[in-house]
């Protein structure tokens, strides 16, 4: 699979601050790749060199093949950026909103308006095309960003912490819209986040924290790596969980109890069948390998 | 050229979509007009007919000529501080994160700057056109002595005043990043400028030291143009009614700042609209250099 993004060695100082420092990782394209960390990790100073906005210390990019830094331009066709906060017009409508901004590619006229369809019927905008910005909802003006990062068709998407402040449903819709373009036009979707739900959905995970890369591996591997599994026990009594002589932990109806692995997991459930009535086996979770890969819980604080 | 029609476009339409910049920006010169008429407009009647040695003289006369000093000084002005509020877009979308949108794209930084520049030239043309077509009317009602070519000429000076404040509030705000930094830089403009063109007193009655820095300043020639084209009319009709020697007109138009000397020397009129217009000139020149400057600056950084 050809590579779309590509960073070597990248450094970015700030005086004696080194917000992104010595990094190196790959995109393929079609991927889903998720950076992860805390506030301050270097994840937006990463995508404002790869989008061209700030100009690296060191290092080597690469976007679709060019380097932001010699070829601006055709970075800027390849990239559609969703930033944090939105940055529309909140005083035009969503209509004027994409036409101004597509004329920023040079769309303009019947290529504006088939553009203008497409997007319309994959956010379900037609409702909202005449209505002000700022009279919007934040599900409603997050669709119209997303609409707009992807007015010129890039190749990459790349969304900065996109549902932060959201409701779980409108981040669910937002998530579905870019789940079928990526399915429908092989789109390579570059978030940043730190919400470990959407982390775990992605191809690929890159942990960072002071600028460093921590962990890049699948949310599998990275599971498999930093957590063990957990066993829930339903249904069984105070005597048979003294039996099995394991620490454990109530959650809600049953008990759950931390092995290494799901070999472990195995073991232990053939060698009590008379405990194990009614059981699930699960994975860690992304918070407990975010937790332990960084020693931070992502809302904040030391573990 | 259709990127920067269409940026100009909405540029123009965040302006008057919101009502808390365009109707202040639009109600503050008929706010300056209501303040000159009733509170200056006795001194400058007082002093016309005072300059006259007292004469009488119809009244019509003296209301065109001060209704010509109010309005060509309103005019002079709201181009320069109207052209400021209208490029509170420029600003704007440094604070909300559009300038990022925008430079996230591949559009040039020269189409969003003339696209801005041209933005507020037309928004401040609008609202200043406006204030000119009151300030007519008033004139009409009180006491019209204008010809056509002075009227022509009063329009070319008010849109060569409306380019001065456009290109000197492009080259202010290209410093500005904040929502405060913008409205500090309005009030000031606002309250200061009036008296650093000679809109509000005639630079004549000012302190001798005061004068001569004032006559360096742009802003004093196209003032004195305005002056000029909307106050000759009445100053030649009050010559004629009384009979007037062309010593004692020009003294009237030396006193009213229609006639401008730097240091002892007469400036013709041709040469303050060379004034106007090369200051016009060299404030896009630096503010054009800025910007290439900066753009120097982020490939030098780049390549090293």
């Amino acid at each position: 699979m050809k590579n779309c993004i590509e960073i070597n060695h990248l450094k970015k100082y700030y005086k004696d601050v080194k917000a992104v420092d010595d990094i190196s990782f790959k995109v393929e394209e079609g991927e889903f790749f998720a950076f992860l960390g805390v506030n301050g990790a270097g994840k937006s100073t990463t995508i404002s060199i790869l989008s061209g906005k700030e100009v690296r210390d060191g290092g080597d990019v690469l976007v679709d093949g060019y380097d932001p830094d010699e070829k601006s331009e055709e970075v800027k066709r390849r990239l559609g950026v969703v930033f944090q906060d939105s940055v529309l017009d909140k005083s035009l409508t969503v209509y004027d909103n994409l036409r101004y901004r597509a004329a920023l590619y040079k769309i303009f006229g019947s290529d504006f308006k088939s553009r203008l369809n497409e997007l319309t019927e994959t956010f379900d905008l037609q409702g909202l095309l005449k209505r002000p910005v700022g009279k919007l909802s934040g599900g409603q003006r997050r669709r119209c960003d997303i609409a707009r990062a992807l007015i010129h068709n890039p190749k990459i998407l790349v969304l900065d912490e996109p549902t932060t402040g959201l409701d779980p449903q409108t981040r669910k819709n937002v998530w579905a819209a870019i789940d079928k373009l990526r399915k429908e036009r092989n789109l390579t979707v570059f978030l940043t986040t730190h919400y470990m739900e959407e982390a775990a959905d992605a191809d690929r995970v890159v942990i960072l924290d002071g600028g460093k890369i921590l962990a890049d591996a699948t949310p599998l591997e990275l599971k498999n790596k930093y957590t063990g599994d957990f066993i829930t026990i339903y249904g069984t009594t105070q005597k048979e969980l003294d039996s099995l002589a394991l620490p454990y932990e109530m959650v809600g109806d049953g008990a759950r109890i931390a092995v290494k692995d799901t070999a472990e997991a195995t073991r232990l459930i053939l060698s009590h069948p008379d405990v194990f009535h009614d059981y699930e086996v699960t994975k860690g979770k992304m918070d407990d390998v975010f937790l332990a890969v960084t020693g931070k819980r992502i809302g904040g604080g030391e573990a | 050229m259709k990127t920067v029609f269409l940026l100009t476009q909405r540029n123009v339409k965040i302006f008057f979509r919101d009502k808390s910049v365009f109707l202040p920006a639009l109600i503050a010169p008929l706010i300056l007009l209501f303040l000159f008429i009733a509170f200056l407009g006795d001194v400058y009647r007082d002093s016309f007919i005072s300059a006259l040695g007292g004469m009488t003289i119809e009244k019509s006369i003296v209301e065109g000529f001060a209704g010509g000093w109010l309005i060509s000084s309103l005019i002079a002005v709201c181009a320069v501080s109207i052209a400021f509020t209208a490029n509170i877009v420029m600003v704007q979308d440094r604070v909300s994160g559009a300038r990022h949108d925008f430079t996230a794209s591949p559009v040039s930084n020269s189409a969003l700057a003339l696209s801005y520049f041209i933005a507020t030239a037309i928004v401040t043309s609008v609202i200043c056109f406006a204030a000119l077509f009151i300030g007519f009317i008033y004139i009409a009602c009180v006491g019209w002595y204008l010809s056509v070519a002075d009227v022509f000429l009063t329009i070319l000076d008010t849109f060569i005043l409306v380019l001065f404040g456009t290109a000197l509030s492009t080259l202010v705000n290209y410093f500005i990043r904040s929502q405060g930094g913008i409205t500090a830089v309005e009030a000031i403009v606002s309250s200061a400028y009036g008296f650093l063109c000679g809109a509000y007193m005639p630079i004549s009655s000012l302190a001798a030291g005061l004068k001569d820095v004032i006559l360096f300043l742009p802003g004093t020639y196209g003032t004195s143009l305005m002056h000029t084209h909307l106050m000759n009319g009445a100053v030649e009709a009050a010559g004629s009614s009384l009979s007037l020697p062309a010593e004692a007109m020009k003294g009237v138009l030396d006193g009213f700042d229609c006639n401008l000397y730097f240091f002892d020397n007469a400036v013709p009129v041709w040469v303050k609209y060379l004034v106007i217009c090369a200051a016009v000139a060299v404030l896009v020149g630096v503010y054009i250099l800025l910007c290439s400057l900066h753009k120097k600056s982020a490939s030098a950084k780049k390549k090293s």
